[in-house]
């Protein structure tokens, strides 16, 4: 790691020129090998990278299996409340000690010699023990080798590889205030609802970055949903305070704030959802205000938010919840688990309203996503180009004192990021 | 029992005309006939896709599908398909469909159960995907015709990295 922090950069990668207003990236970063691996080494292996929500790991042995920053790991909640992430793979040979995609036990077994640890990671057995040296396992070499370091915020359960790193919510700096306008929603907990999506496309995951908080792309590219939700008497409602601005939150982190005519579950009705849907949303609102007063209540309930968390976490507050991360498995191709998230106490109505909102926009089968992925696909595709034809542009708004949703700002704020670490910045 | 007790409990539907309809409805489907695809559905039927290895009783109210359409969405979606701005799809895929194992597992005239398997290839700019699983439908009988009820695809790989949409009707 050390030694491939140490290598220069080549050739520009983002440059960034004020007095011209132009702001280019270079497009051998989505089809190299060896930014790829740099990638790997000082963002991956230095950032904190989302593993899962409480919520999936509610009691005592449950857990789940999943691969992050290209490890495997076990994710479980112990059975003394405490939730930990171990790398699944048996300090004896190396298999994968857990199978599953998720369950609840009280050890893990590794079939291959049957070793066996308990929830807290400790070799509670495995056949012939009495042959192994006295002391042999003083140390905990024989025991399943825990993440170096594992925090949640709200619910919310990130994982680093890099011991030296500062802390979660130093990390997560700015991102805290927009992850509490999300968590907010709930006066008990959010929850994942449903299992997860999981996708792949052939494109850069940094596209995807790009994709997730871009105001630009929206009418263009979501022509068939933005016709859809006027057919079903979508609006952008009254009363509502607008605002239209991205917002840099520090260590690579932007979102964008706006409004929009779709319905939101908590909570901003749509004629679709009758005089029942005006009570409901109006009931839940209620709520907001008493806890919260009216200024950050009506924030809550009818601005939308799009939210990247560096380098690979989408939360996405809009129609419906969705919490997305993705992983580079090359540089043109990549990994999405997509999950909805949504408050514990919602009732039957609103949940199932939820659901159909997610799906209608959200996900493989969605009226938007499989276009963006198409949009990313035909991006990869036309960087076969890049010899001659070298350039991204991510300009739009570069002179603007008071950037919208539809200005580039938010992407820029990404791409500083990236660049600041990969030309080899302490972290 | 009555007469009309009787006649309610009786399928007069057998296999053979199933399967004339399921094969009927992949054709329509690999041409892109999608108006009169939509034409097979009763109205207020519904059009499921669960999550990859979901369960046959898997809800869309409690689990994250990828489609969960009601009639009026089917619609929608259907018109969505015929745009150039269904992104995806302009121009359109080619897909070929196989349907097989076909069995009729419960039911009377106005409601009853067929099962098939299904191997579904989209190709487009030089990449084939391939989907496969099985369909459960709920049927009825329409004079001498079939309408579907109720359509659920299930997509039996262990997840969709390979595909990464489901961007056309399974």
């Amino acid at each position: 790691m050390g030694a491939v922090a140490a290598e220069p950069l080549i050739e520009p990668y983002v440059v960034e020129d004020e007095r011209r207003g132009l702001f280019r990236v270079n497009r051998r970063v989505f089809v190299d090998a060896a930014v790829l691996e740099r990638e790997r080494a000082l963002i991956f292996d230095k950032c904190w990278l989302y593993v899962g929500h409480e919520s999936e790991v509610a009691r005592p042995g449950d857990f789940l299996t999943r691969t992050v920053g290209g490890r495997e790991l076990i994710f479980v909640r112990g059975k003394d409340a405490r939730v930990r992430a171990f790398f699944n793979t048996c300090p004896h040979r190396g298999a994968m000690v857990c199978r599953e995609k998720s369950g609840n036990g009280t050890m893990f077994r590794c079939f291959y010699h049957a070793w066996a640890f308990d929830l807290q990671g400790k070799l509670v057995a495995r056949p012939g023990t009495e042959r192994y040296a006295e002391g042999s396992n003083a140390d905990g070499v024989h025991d399943l080798v825990e993440a170096p370091k594992l925090d949640a915020y709200r619910g919310l359960y990130f994982v680093n590889y890099d011991r030296r790193a500062v802390d979660l919510v130093t990390y997560l700096a700015g991102a805290t205030e927009f992850l509490d306008l999300v968590m907010d929603q709930s006066e008990v907990a959010m929850e994942i609802v449903g299992g997860a999506q999981e996708y792949g496309f052939a494109a850069n995951w940094k596209l995807l970055c790009e994709n997730s908080i871009d105001g630009y792309h929206g009418m263009p590219t979501h022509a068939t949903y933005f016709d859809y939700v006027m057919a079903s008497g979508g609006q952008l409602g009254e009363n509502l305070t607008i605002v239209n601005r991205p917002n840099d939150l520090g260590n690579g982190h932007a979102v964008i704030e706006y409004g929009a005519p779709w319905g939101r579950p908590v909570a901003k009705p749509v004629k679709a959802w009758g005089e029942k849907g005006d009570a409901d949303t109006a009931e839940i609102r209620a709520r907001l205000e008493q806890r919260f007063g009216k200024a950050r209540a009506e924030r809550i309930a009818y601005q939308n938010r799009n939210m990247l968390i560096f380098p690979n976490l989408v939360i996405n507050d809009i129609m419906a919840v969705t919490v997305r991360t993705f992983f580079p498995v090359a540089p043109g191709q990549q990994t999405v688990t997509a999950w909805a998230l949504a408050p514990k106490e919602e009732n039957a109505v609103m949940r199932e309203r939820r659901l159909y909102n997610y799906l209608e926009f959200l996900g493989p089968g969605g009226f938007a996503t499989p276009d963006d992925c198409e949009a990313l696909a035909l991006c990869q595709r036309g960087y076969n180009n890049l010899a001659m034809a070298s350039w991204n542009d991510i300009s739009k708004g570069m002179k603007e004192q008071n950037p919208t949703i539809e200005d580039e700002a938010q992407m820029r704020v990404f791409w500083r990021e990236w660049h600041r670490r990969m030309s080899g910045a302490a972290s | 029992m009555s007469a009309s007790v009787a006649k309610a409990n009786a399928l007069s539907v057998t296999r053979a005309d199933v399967e004339d309809f399921l094969y009927m409805e992949a054709a329509l489907l690999d041409e892109w006939k999608l108006a009169d695809w939509l034409a097979l559905f009763a109205p207020g039927a519904r059009y499921w896709v669960p999550p990859a290895g979901a369960s046959d009783d898997a809800d869309p109210a409690t689990t994250l599908f990828y489609v969960a359409d009601d009639y009026h969405r089917l619609t929608e979606r259907v018109k969505r398909l015929g745009k150039k701005t269904a992104h995806v799809e302009f121009p359109h895929s080619r897909c070929r469909r196989m349907v097989s194992n076909v069995r009729i597992v419960s039911g009377t005239d106005d409601a009853f159960v067929a099962m098939s398997n299904y191997v579904t290839y989209r190709s487009k700019r030089g990449i084939t995907e391939t989907y496969l699983g099985h369909h459960r439908y709920t049927l009825c009988r329409d004079g001498n015709s079939i309408k579907i009820k109720h359509k659920t695809t299930f997509v039996d790989t262990d997840d969709i990295n390979a595909q990464g949409k489901v961007s056309i009707i399974l």
